[in-house]
């Protein structure tokens, strides 16, 4: 294949695997402790909508990805309220989460749906950015790409070699031993809840200011949904999750490139832009096709709610 | 001093799990009055627009039974899963597929005329719903994959299909490139039940369901064992009911109710397939079910309420400037007050009076 198509291949994987890394990641270490949150699509649109306000109006795509992270895990907070403290059904809750996140973001987001943002310039790392191939899809990328990477190593040097991650799996495995000895199950579920929000309102900051600097009503378009797919697909493994994340970026970008390529493929485009879905659809079967692995490898306490006896 | 500690109820109460909806509402409103001076807009006014402006005149009523039929519809099937766990959330694609296969039977007899048409055409909305509902239920039953993420991603692989066949092959040639198919001709349309508004026959089909989905919860036996495998699933286990079962069952309700629903939409109001069929019915009615209390008598006021909410919103549009989505908005705080509220079915609130401890 020649260099540029494969780098530009490359480099629109990973850039599209991105928001779906951050995302999954974030709903992995909410899982991990016990809570199902199905409110990630909503929770990415009002991430998206406030991160493109605060780059339109501060002129900062950081401001931004801040404001994105605050809204994702105020939204988190409102789940956290409902299911931890109200003690709601948690798959209900989810949905109401992200029925009440699409709306509002589309509330918030109509005067800003004909503005666009300026792009924001790739990072270059210098030498490694040089390799021949793979040098200027990898390291000369989006500073959220760099970061996403960050937060790959940060959860997996959290949850297996931090005394923090040994109590949140704990809590996620049996509340009730975490409680007798100590832990407040409850406010470790919050921490958790509300650092899997603030991922995803980056990841739906990411879509609005950087992937495509602009904000329309349902530009999430499912990718809270499939990152939720994704952390199932990685049986809960932070690396996993990073290889699904990047299979899906793939498959999402291949309908770009199989229409720019001149190719007289007869394919409705409408066919192309249901793979990730149907791709979602696939893998989802094939892992979950062995019940052993998925109820290993869950948290034992995935999706109840838990009340000390006080 | 005094303090508040919660108290688990001996025994969950019903009076809350059916005062729970209406404090939900009431909330609601005093959240939409917070929402509009938070807006700059005379909160009074636009309660007023929202909540009392749809309902000014006999056609708004008409109106809004309209709106509701769908809802009512799709509601009832959701229930009948939900009541047993079974969590079918992608009644949106499964209204389109009703919406495309009800198109279909009618491009198809569009020289035919009589009432078999309308019969063609609500079979195959029904069977459209349901095979578009099959999907999670195989892939559960057969591979135990989640319903809930396959039936979801379904509602985006079903709007595509009506993209591509209203773009494609069942555009209307005379339609000036409009994503469209041909109107209807009138065998293929639900006759009116008034003259002068656009109610039709759907609404009576819909309370028939609603009726069916009454008797078939209460005085069927798998309808018993639906109830006992949502709440005790240890018990219903142990009874040899069949999980597998309940799940093609659940989801194909689901699936029947969602995919009338779109006929519905096609054959009445819209008088065509367009790539805007689904306009969150699908969603809302999950909203509907819940506040309805998964149940058929409190779904039918339910689906009012909700209706309401859709009319409100295109209200607040044309006289307050506000965005139409606005109606998402109310919906979602809705279910929130809703799924807090609950807390105090299986709670209650003790005031108490403590001595102040020494020191604090």
């Amino acid at each position: 294949m020649e260099q540029s198509l494969f780098t530009s291949m490359l480099f629109a994987t990973l850039v599209a695997g991105t928001p779906l890394i951050i995302v999954a990641l974030g709903e992995l270490i909410t899982e991990k402790s016990g809570v199902l949150n199905l409110g990630a699509e909503g929770t990415m649109a009002m991430g998206a909508v406030a991160g493109f306000a605060a780059t339109h109006y501060t002129g900062n795509p950081y401001l931004g990805v801040l404001a994105g992270m605050t809204a994702g895990a105020l939204m988190s907070l409102l789940f956290g309220l409902l299911t931890l403290t109200l003690m709601a059904n948690q798959v209900a809750s989810g949905l109401a989460l992200t029925i009440f996140g699409v709306g509002l973001s589309a509330f918030i987001g109509k005067p800003f749906e004909s503005l666009t943002l300026q792009a924001v310039p790739a990072i270059r790392i210098p030498l490694l950015a040089d390799i021949p191939y793979i040098g200027p899809a990898l390291f000369n990328q989006q500073s959220l790409v760099y970061f996403s990477w960050a937060l790959l190593g940060g959860v997996i040097w959290f949850l297996y070699k931090s005394r923090a991650g040994l109590i949140l799996r704990a809590v996620g495995e049996s509340p009730s031993s975490a409680h007798s000895i100590g832990y407040s199950v409850i406010g470790i579920r919050y921490l958790a809840t509300t650092f899997g929000g603030a991922m995803s309102g980056i990841g739906g900051a990411f879509l609005s200011v950087f992937y495509t600097p602009l904000w329309v009503e349902g530009m999430v378009s499912g990718r809270g949904w499939i990152a939720l797919a994704l952390v199932v697909f990685a049986t809960w493994r932070p690396l996993r999750v990073m290889a699904g994340a990047y299979l899906f970026g793939g498959v999402m970008i291949s309908q770009l490139f199989i229409q720019g390529s001149g190719l007289q493929i007869e394919v409705p485009s409408q066919l192309l832009s249901a793979l990730p879905y149907l791709a979602t659809i696939i893998v989802l079967v094939l892992i979950s096709r062995n019940q052993q692995t998925i109820r290993l490898n869950s948290p034992m306490s995935l999706g109840q709610p838990y009340r000390p006896d006080a | 001093m005094l303090s508040f500690k919660l108290e688990a109820r001996p025994e969950a109460s019903r009076t809350m799990s059916y005062l729970s909806p209406l404090i939900a509402v009431v909330l609601t409103m005093l959240g939409g009055l917070l929402l509009f001076s938070a807006l700059g807009k005379d909160p009074l006014e636009g309660f007023q627009v929202f909540f009392l402006n749809p309902m000014r005149s006999w056609y708004g009523v008409s109106e809004l039974l309209l709106k509701a039929v769908p809802l009512m519809l799709i509601a009832v099937g959701l229930a009948i899963g939900f009541r047993a766990n079974v969590w079918n959330i992608g009644a949106e694609g499964q209204f389109i597929l009703g919406a495309c296969a009800a198109t279909g039977a009618a491009l198809l007899l569009e020289d035919v005329s009589g009432p078999q048409v309308l019969l063609a055409m609500i079979v195959a909305g029904a069977l459209g719903g349901a095979a578009w509902a099959a999907i999670p239920a195989f892939l559960r039953t057969r591979f135990n994959a989640n319903e809930i993420l396959v039936s979801l991603m379904l509602v985006y692989v079903a709007q595509l299909l009506v993209s591509w066949l209203v773009f494609g092959p069942w555009m209307d040639p005379d339609g000036f490139n409009f994503p469209q198919s041909k109107m209807f001709s009138d065998s293929a349309l639900l006759p009116m039940l008034v003259e002068g508004t656009r109610l039709n026959l759907a609404f009576v089909m819909a309370l028939g369901v609603l009726v069916v989905g009454y008797v078939f919860m209460h005085r069927s036996y798998l309808g018993f064992k639906m109830r006992v495998a949502g709440e005790a699933a240890d018990a219903a286990r142990y009874a040899g009911f069949s999980a597998k079962r309940m799940v093609w069952f659940g989801m194909l309700a689901g699936g029947v109710c969602a995919g009338l629903a779109g006929m519905a939409e096609v054959a009445g109001p819209m008088g065509q397939l367009t790539d805007k069929v689904a306009s969150g019915y699908g969603f809302a009615a999950i909203i509907v079910a819940f506040v309805g209390r998964l149940n058929p008598i409190g779904i039918f006021f339910a689906s009012l309420l909700m209706a309401l909410l859709f009319l409100g919103g295109e209200q607040a549009q044309l006289y307050m400037s506000l965005p139409a989505s606005i109606s998402k908005v109310f919906q979602g705080m809705l279910l929130f007050f809703l799924l807090g509220s609950d807390l105090f079915i299986n709670y209650r609130l003790r005031m108490r009076r403590t001595l102040a401890k020494a020191g604090a």
